[in-house]
């Protein structure tokens, strides 16, 4: 029987080997002073290590923008039933960045948002895409019905590419998801993945991890937490939080990391970060990664070929990802 | 100048695993079809219970031999076998797997292990062939075959001047024929069955009839009972010796696809349905 698995967000192994020494260094290197993490690229006038686009792998379309049934307490892009910030798009808007994206040799597409099950077009969208390219689809799980399961289903077995579930989880338990989520949303995403389960479809449900918990316990009592509840062989992988977007008004949230500024040019590896290798699209442009499609600078343009220069990494959340290792992408 | 291969047939295999039996089956199997010697895509040791024993019949068969991650961790004594697992109970396995290997192997075996190429390059009936053990840009990537999409194969071989890339690491055989008339095939393992319940190993055969090319894979059985009771007596995972008896992979498959995983799944429902 399959192991369950507890993917840590984290590169591959021969880029981790250069890793957790650098890890260790921007916590304790003296050279990073919290004053210099104003988390915002205007802000900071020191050089920062400019992150070349090494080849577009990941397309992340924000298809719901920043529509969602939930509004949760940490979204990092503020997503909620009233927030328009970015517009759904429609399935030709899709189709059309795809087209892009194929043109510049793409590996795989993530369709997000929001909740891309709030966009009526999803099906179609699903569809036309996964003619061109592996798809994974990032859902809070509060939207399976019946009729959307069996299609996932029957989706899933039937292209030649993979179509990945993403559930999003932000606690083990009712009591500390629902703190997140709003009251009752663990037992609805619960019902979520229990229908896929029955599907035989195999999601990957994300968690994210406060720093202060070690890794390998919470993913422990995650799949302990999932069994008991009927979704025996859930893959897991662990995200850090970003102070970002409404996490940066939630009374008791993290200070924001400090920038990448002190980082010395020789420790700087362009293959560490996701934004070597992804861009992301909502309908107000293309930006540098799905995490800063709100923040100062994130914007890299109207088009996937002229977003294809280098990103300076002065934001905070370059530095969670930077000593994090973390990626959004499935791996 | 790339030197050109005039033989019609080309034979190629990865994943040898430390898998004394099955090696010597595949090699069989390809001298038996006129492909001799063969080539070999890499990853010696790991798994099986005769990683030296592998590598000394490579080296007295002079099969041309690119190296794998495996091979580049033992040859240069590294801390791990660097698969590029994510998965702690893969890592764990792995880790078991690595060390066993790491004890069984000669200084002469690794100076070999070092010395070998990452990548091999020919001419085969026109066309420029890559071999590569994960990837023409990193020796551990995962090339699946549901998670890259075709454009992204398409660069990858334009990136890298190829018209046919052949690699292995994943354990899963495919082929690709690319709408440019390029062509990537994985061939597989024959260390490690093909978590299909089948029992055996797989290779790669390359064949080119009236100038149009033709990929297929051979399925190639060896005592695996035989060798399942050797890895038991040796100490190794039962995890493992399972694996050589069912066809079914047990470890090591934190990052398969959810494409392969359903197929696997419902393959392995549809052969035993009273299991369900």
């Amino acid at each position: 029987m399959p192991h369950p698995s507890a993917r840590q967000s984290s590169r591959s192994a021969l880029t981790r080997r250069i890793g957790p020494g650098l890890t260790n260094r921007l916590a304790t290197d003296e050279g990073f002073s919290p004053e210099a993490a104003l988390g915002s690229p205007g802000a900071d006038t020191s050089p920062v290590p400019n992150q070349p686009l090494l080849h577009l792998e990941q397309l992340w379309i924000q298809v719901a923008g920043t529509l969602c049934n939930l509004s949760c307490t940490h979204c990092f892009v503020s997503a909620g039933p009233n927030e328009g910030r970015h517009a759904m798009l429609s399935r030709e808007d899709v189709a059309a960045r795809v087209a892009e994206a194929v043109a510049m040799g793409v590996r795989e597409i993530y369709l997000t948002g929001g909740e891309p099950f709030l966009n009526p077009s999803i099906e179609g969208i699903v569809e036309d895409t996964l003619e061109l390219a592996p798809v994974t689809l990032l859902t809070n799980g509060t939207l399976f019905t019946p009729h959307r399961t069996r299609w996932l289903a029957a989706t899933t077995r039937s292209s030649r590419y993979s179509l990945e579930l993403r559930v999003s989880l932000d606690g083990t338990d009712a009591a500390s998801h629902d703190a997140f989520r709003g009251a009752g949303s663990w037992r609805r995403t619960l019902d979520g993945l229990r229908a896929l389960e029955a599907a035989g479809l195999l999601p990957i449900v994300t968690l994210t991890r406060p720093a202060h918990v070690d890794a390998s316990e919470l993913a422990a009592r995650a799949h302990a937490a999932l069994a008991a509840e009927g979704v025996p062989a859930a893959r897991l992988k662990l995200l850090p939080m970003f102070t970002l977007g409404r996490e940066t008004r939630r009374p008791g949230h993290a200070p924001p990391p400090p920038s990448l500024a002190a980082l010395p040019a020789e420790a700087f590896d362009p293959n560490r970060l996701q934004c070597g290798t992804c861009r992301a699209v909502t309908s107000r442009g293309v930006f540098v990664c799905p995490l800063l499609v709100d923040e100062p600078g994130g914007r890299m343009g109207d088009t996937l070929a002229e977003s294809a220069r280098a990103f300076p990494l002065a934001h905070g959340a370059c530095s969670t990802c930077w000593a994090t290792g973390m990626t959004c992408a499935n791996d | 100048m790339t030197e050109r291969v005039a033989s019609t047939r080309l034979a190629l295999f990865g994943g040898v695993y430390a898998n004394l039996p099955a090696l010597e089956a595949v090699l069989a199997d390809i001298a038996s079809r006129g492909a001799e010697p063969g080539w070999c895509l890499g990853d010696l040791g790991g798994f099986g219970p005769d990683p030296e024993e592998c590598v000394n019949l490579l080296r007295a068969r002079a099969v041309p031999t690119v190296q794998g991650n495996y091979d580049h961790s033992i040859g240069h004594r590294l801390a791990d076998c660097a698969c590029g697992y994510t998965d702690p109970d893969d890592q764990r396995f792995a880790q078991l797997s690595y060390d066993f290997t790491d004890a069984r192997v000669s200084e002469a075996s690794r100076a070999w292990l070092r010395a070998l190429p990452a990548e091999v390059r020919f001419e085969f009936a026109g066309r420029r062939v890559l071999l590569c053990h994960g990837s023409p840009r990193r020796q551990n990537e995962f090339l699946w075959e549901s998670a890259a999409s075709e454009p992204f194969l398409e660069w990858l071989c334009r990136e890298h001047d190829a018209d046919l890339l052949v690699c292995s690491h994943t354990g899963l055989h495919w082929h690709r024929a690319l709408s440019s008339g390029r062509h990537v095939v994985n061939a597989g393992a024959t260390g490690r069955p093909a978590h299909d319940g089948r029992p055996g190993a797989w290779y790669a055969e390359l064949t080119v009839r009236e100038g149009a090319l033709e990929v297929s894979f051979r399925h190639v059985t060896y005592d695996t009972e035989r060798l399942a009771a050797r890895m038991d007596a040796q100490g190794l995972p039962p995890e493992f010796s399972e694996t050589v008896r069912t066809g079914w992979w047990t470890t090591c498959f934190g990052s398969l696809p959810v494409r392969e995983r359903i197929a696997a799944a419902d393959a392995r429902l549809a052969a035993a349905p009273q299991s369900r």
